[in-house]
């Protein structure tokens, strides 16, 4: 049917939108790291084979996090981010270590398309503003590590889960979101690296009190613990390490199993 | 000479790679001459409708751009590049477009419920395709791209090649009117898919100088 009015053209089919499944790269120099509670990192390749091979297996996004922060050293983290960009056309984020305005053009010129900001936000909440005006908010994704400290309650860390802040997480997310972001990805520390399922709870505090897309990440262990994270909170889009570095779900079969489950999955 | 038009308002560097990878030669650049001299024209764009309107004004691309249109060169808007094809948008206020295309940009809907969209709307959505297109051609409907958007062109007419759905709302995902196109998803960030498209693009605008010898299965993902 062709459209011939500017009317709106209303339909019927109102399913949920696609779970986005997104492959984490943590990053120390020159290898791809892996640990428990972002502690006891261990390698477990190169990024670059990494990331190709997981855009052919037909991961929606990369998401690539500098533990160490060290953007401007020597085998940074742009340097595979560029590299990358010439052969990776889904969306790249990159994180660890963006402290300021010119740290995100750093990152967008070597190909990311968003960045994710977490220890420079915690620090000086302005920044978060700064960096949607000049990039728009679609481009800034609040990262959260967040540790549990109660039944309903999760504290900040900073510096891959090294420093403390005292810092309510669910409070935070929503300050942050009147600043200006365009998505928040949020990781427990708790569950992160442990392969035993995802910190449900914390996922559903944070999308029930932000507007904007939510990104859980820490504890995938198998296809299930995924299924019932999406039951519960119903998040955007899913973050998982461990799961494809150590082969446990690959990505395509992991697709298949969500939508044999009903979800939708680009495939 | 196929131009890629740098206006400040978007990551190209995305969009490059992925041109060159497909093997359409190209110069990024936000000289009026250039645009005057360019056999066909990429125009991206992120961010809000009226600063990008300003931006191009203060580079004196407006008119390059109109000229060029009026001319027959092959366009293809991406995002809000897209959007800017329009007579006029809604957001902040009104405020005229190219006017390449004709319709009004305006919010996207918000999600009612658990179930709806979240605004801005990010993330891999369907295409439904509407019409046969050039652009479409090899893709089955159903194919993914990769959207990042708060509003929507609305675009008039018989311009609707394919929509996406945004809680309950089919909204333009591709337009055309003659050899302009818009994508309101990212191309270069689709994907296979996005690749095909932008390889049709140039292929009907006569600029694919070489074809890439990396594979990739049309509609496989």
């Amino acid at each position: 049917m062709v459209a011939t009015a500017s009317r709106p053209i209303p339909v019927s089919d109102n399913a949920p939108p696609p779970v986005r499944i997104i492959s984490r790269i943590d990053i120390k120099g020159p290898n791809v790291i892996k640990g428990i509670h972002l502690e006891g990192l261990k390698v477990v390749g190169k990024p670059a084979e990494m990331a190709r091979q997981y855009y052919e297996q037909g991961a929606d996004e990369i998401i690539y996090m500098d533990v160490v922060a060290s953007l401007f050293r020597r085998n940074n983290i742009l340097s595979v981010v560029e590299q990358a960009a010439g052969e990776i056309f889904v969306p790249m984020t990159v994180g660890g270590g963006i402290r300021s305005v010119d740290n995100i053009v750093a990152a967008l010129r070597s190909g990311a398309d968003k960045v994710a900001i977490n220890t420079a936000a915690i620090q000086r909440p302005e920044f978060l503003s700064e960096a949607a005006r000049a990039f728009g908010r679609q481009c800034i994704v609040l990262s959260v590590e967040a540790i549990r400290r109660g039944p309903e309650s999760w504290e900040a860390l900073t510096d891959n889960g090294r420093e403390q802040t005292g810092v309510d997480v669910v409070q935070w997310i929503a300050e942050a979101e009147t600043r200006g972001i365009g998505e928040v990805l949020i990781t427990s520390v708790d569950m992160e690296g442990t392969e035993k399922g995802f910190d449900v709870e914390l996922v559903k505090a944070v999308r029930s009190n932000v507007s904007v897309p939510v990104i859980a990440c820490g504890g995938a262990g198998e296809g299930a613990h995924i299924r019932s994270l999406l039951k519960a909170t119903n998040c955007d889009a899913v973050c998982c390490a461990s799961l494809f570095h150590y082969n446990r779900v690959p990505i395509p079969a992991l697709k298949k199993e969500l939508a044999a489950g009903g979800w939708e999955v680009r495939l | 000479m196929i131009a890629v038009v740098d206006y400040g308002r978007g990551n190209l560097f995305s969009l490059s790679h992925a041109l060159s990878h497909i093997g359409v030669d190209h110069i990024v650049s936000d000289a009026p001459d250039d645009i005057h001299k360019a056999e066909a024209i990429v125009l991206p764009g992120v961010g809000a409708f009226g600063d990008a309107m300003d931006a191009l004004e203060a580079r004196q691309l407006v008119a390059p751009l109109r000229d060029a249109v009026a001319r027959g060169v092959p366009l293809l808007g991406i995002c809000l590049g897209m959007q800017i094809l329009a007579s006029a948008s809604e957001e902040f206020g009104a405020r005229g477009g190219l006017g390449v295309v004709p319709g009004s940009v305006r919010a996207l809907p918000e999600s009612s419920g658990e179930n709806g969209m979240r605004i801005p709307n990010v993330g891999w959505r369907k295409l439904s395709v509407r019409r046969e297109d050039l652009l479409t051609q090899g893709l089955s409907s159903g194919v993914m791209a990769y959207f990042v958007h708060s509003y929507g062109f609305f675009s008039e007419g018989d311009t609707i090649i394919a929509t996406s759905h945004v809680n309950g709302l089919a909204v333009p995902a591709i337009v055309r009117r003659r050899q302009v196109v818009g994508c309101q998803f990212h191309p270069e960030k689709s994907g296979p898919v996005g690749l095909a498209i932008l390889r049709n693009f140039f292929t009907e605008a006569g600029g694919v100088i070489s074809i890439s010898p990396v594979a990739y299965g049309v509609g496989a993902r």
